[in-house]
């Protein structure tokens, strides 16, 4: 409440400066499309530039870390509370959450849509040896993937040539998916949002371990003096503010939600 | 077969309407490889003049050196531009990394040996041939070379848009030193890896095909003001 | 004819080329204008002593002097080459280069091309690219671009070597008037008949060394070396 009215407040009194802001963000953000909505909408409010660049979560830390950036959106709650202690930043802040789901061939010869839970999904596809396509670029989705592994009782180094590890984002990952007719985990906005799907469709979601929350991390301007620590705070409030939460929550591809705001004032 | 029809369709409509994004990037484009080639012709022209005229001791070894530096991988560069640019980099604090800067110096190191190796070719044919009459018309270093640059000049040209067609089909580098970022780093090569990877195949070749006609479009006004096929020039 | 004062002198000059000597040791005093004709077998060095006075070629060991300084004396020098060297201009670029080397005003420039131009029969051809003129006209446009500059000294090897009869002519009227001038020439040739048209003097060159040298009458009516003898006689020197 209190926040909407600070925001109100800035808005009527701060004069529209075309002040930047670098922010590296994940490329499951960005090709959801959510940023193209938000960013506009927070020039508008906060007068605030803010130059995204879209990189894979293990690079938004690096760029962080260095310094390169003002501040950092990412899906993986492990590197982020490294990150934090390490000092590179001094706090993370929950924005919104969305899910993963398993994408594959619509025959799904694995029968993954029968499966209970996403671990026996994962066991299903490894059983089969069936073509699965990872990330392998250390990004948020990655992780979980390797998490679900873990989770499943099995070690993706073992893996023989079905297990695929393409390095790359994820419309590239869903690119060579849909080129091979193979499994592959994404986040749902990706899927909604890509354009290339051949004969894939979505086979499994709603497990409460396909759970991905994205958070917000300014960079330490202790560690970095030069960072643009007063914008990043405007950011920060503003992504957690009333009106940031229905821009997200009211974010849909082909009638369907694709985030939710959990951002707590 | 029937994307690429798409992406010709794409790329008329986009150049119809004449859209916002399009030309902001089409813009960028030209900024930052015509910039990175006149800032690389003006250090590779001298410096392959030089070369095909000056005896030293280790002549042999920086011209072997120049050509290998053709093969650089772009990729390579930009990260090593990166690193060097990079806040934790000896060169951050100028604040270069991810501008239309970095992406400019980072193609300046690429095209700038491919530009020196073909003018050194060049001029080197040219030197044995004027060789013995300009040596007894008692000129000038800078004479020499000056003399060699302008009626070596078509073939510099060559060199020249040899250059920029590796800068302005280049995406590796300047999308590490760039970062992509839109409205302000956001090229034609790195917008086509970007679309490609959201699966908008059609809207990624419209875009290679708009950069393909660009890259037509300055090969030819290049060829014209020079009147490269104008009767009587050889 | 004027005659002119010792202008250049060579002493103790050799000139050897991968350890081996194609020039000297020679001592030589050159004096007196006109037309100076170097003759002698292939391989006798009559190239490499031009290149020497001209400068543009190395001694190994030795000294050349001329009667001003060195710098001076090359800039009053101007040399036509055997094959013609053009650059890849136009006639009317070709004839200006030197004179714009010079750092000539453009009005100046601009007449003694047009001038010369026409002394060569080439006003019509002023903007064809020089390269496409024929052995002839290409040869005569680098003895109009070497007197452009109005030098003291003309040095030519061979430049005759390639030519037809009636660029020959055309060439050594150009000489002549050019001795009139006031220029001295220095020149190599095969030609006989080239030789006695137009030495005033002759160096007689065999196996890099100075055989003989004269008043050009004297030399072909009585040759006093046996090389030189030989020579004349049409022998095959070795």
């Amino acid at each position: 409440m209190i926040r909407a009215l600070l925001i109100a407040l800035a808005l009527t009194v701060t004069p529209v400066r075309a002040e930047t802001l670098r922010l590296a963000a994940t490329t499951s953000f960005n090709n959801s499309g959510l940023s193209d909505v938000l960013l506009p909408a927070i020039a508008q409010d906060i007068g605030l530039d803010v130059q995204l660049l879209v990189v894979g979560t293990g690079q938004a830390l690096r760029l962080g870390q260095s310094g390169d950036v003002d501040a950092i959106l990412v899906h993986s709650k492990a590197a982020e509370l490294e990150f934090v202690a390490a000092g590179y930043a001094s706090h993370r802040r929950e924005i919104m959450y969305n899910d993963f789901v398993l994408i594959g061939p619509s025959e799904d010869p694995a029968r993954v849509r029968a499966a209970a839970t996403a671990t026996e999904a994962l066991q299903r596809i490894a059983k089969a040896q069936l073509a699965f396509v990872s990330r392998g670029d250390d990004s948020g989705t990655h992780r979980k993937e390797l998490a679900l592994w873990a989770a499943a009782d099995h070690d993706p180094a073992n893996f023989a040539a079905w297990y695929r590890e393409v390095g790359a984002g994820m419309g590239a990952s869903l690119n060579s998916a849909s080129a091979m007719n193979a499994y592959i985990l994404a986040d749902r906005a990706s899927w909604l949002n890509f354009g290339n799907r051949g004969d894939l469709s979505l086979l499994f979601a709603g497990d409460p371990a396909l759970f991905n929350q994205y958070s917000y991390l300014p960079v330490n301007p202790e560690r970095h003096a030069h960072v643009k620590a007063q914008a990043a705070q405007a950011l920060e409030a503003w992504l957690v503010s009333p009106r940031a939460e229905r821009i997200i929550n009211g974010y849909q591809i082909g009638g369907e939600t694709l985030f939710v705001f959990n951002a707590r004032p | 077969m029937s994307e690429i029809w798409a992406g010709m369709a794409e790329a008329f409509l986009l150049i119809w309407s004449l859209d916002a994004d399009l030309i902001d990037i089409t813009l960028r484009s030209l900024q930052v490889s015509l910039s990175a080639l006149v800032i690389a012709c003006a250090l590779a022209l001298p410096l392959g003049t030089w070369l095909a005229i000056r005896r030293f001791r280790h002549r042999r070894f920086v011209i072997a050196t120049m050509n290998a530096f053709m093969g650089l991988p772009p990729v390579v560069v930009g990260l090593i531009v990166y690193l060097l640019l990079s806040r934790a980099g000896p060169f951050g604090v100028l604040g270069l990394l991810f501008t239309p800067a970095a992406m400019i110096i980072a193609q300046v190191i690429i095209i700038t040996p491919l530009i020196a190796s073909i003018t050194h070719q060049a001029m080197r044919e040219l030197w044995s041939d004027y060789h013995d009459l300009l040596i007894s018309l008692n000129t000038t270093h800078g004479q020499r070379i000056a003399t060699l640059i302008w009626d070596g000049r078509r073939t510099l040209m060559t060199a020249a848009l040899a250059g920029f067609g590796r800068a302005i089909g280049e995406v590796g580098a300047i999308m590490i030193v760039g970062g992509n970022i839109d409205h302000v780093t956001r090229v034609l090569t790195t917008a086509i890896a970007l679309e490609t990877g959201k699966g908008d195949f059609a809207l990624a070749l419209g875009l290679g095909f708009v950069l393909i006609a660009l890259s037509l479009c300055v090969n030819l006004a290049i060829h014209t003001l020079s009147r490269t096929e104008r009767e009587g020039r050889w | 004819m004027v005659s002119r004062d010792l202008y250049a002198q060579l002493q103790a000059v050799v000139v050897k080329r991968r350890g081996k000597a194609v020039l000297g040791p020679i001592d030589l005093d050159l004096s007196g204008g006109g037309v100076t004709i170097v003759l002698g077998p292939n391989g006798a060095g009559k190239t490499t002593l031009l290149k020497v006075l001209h400068g543009v070629e190395r001694v190994t060991s030795g000294s050349v002097s001329w009667s001003v300084p060195a710098k001076t004396a090359q800039q009053g020098q101007a040399y036509v080459f055997q094959s013609p060297i053009m650059l890849r201009r136009s006639v009317r670029a070709n004839l200006a280069y030197p004179l714009q080397l010079l750092g000539l005003p453009k009005s100046e420039i601009a007449t003694r091309v047009a001038h010369w131009a026409a002394r060569i029969g080439l006003s019509a051809e002023l903007d064809v690219p020089a390269p496409r003129l024929s052995g002839g006209e290409q040869q005569k446009l680098a003895l109009a671009r070497a007197l452009i500059r109005r030098p003291d000294t003309l040095f030519l090897d061979e430049p005759c070597a390639n030519l037809d009869g009636r660029s020959i002519r055309e060439i050594e009227e150009i000489l002549r008037e050019a001795t009139e001038g006031g220029a001295r020439i220095i020149m190599t040739t095969h030609d006989l008949g080239q030789a006695r048209r137009l030495a005033d003097r002759v160096l007689f060159l065999n196996k890099g060394q100075v055989e003989e040298q004269g008043e050009s009458e004297a030399f072909f009516t009585e040759p006093k070396s046996p090389g030189a003898t030989a020579f004349l006689n049409g022998d095959i020197l070795e």
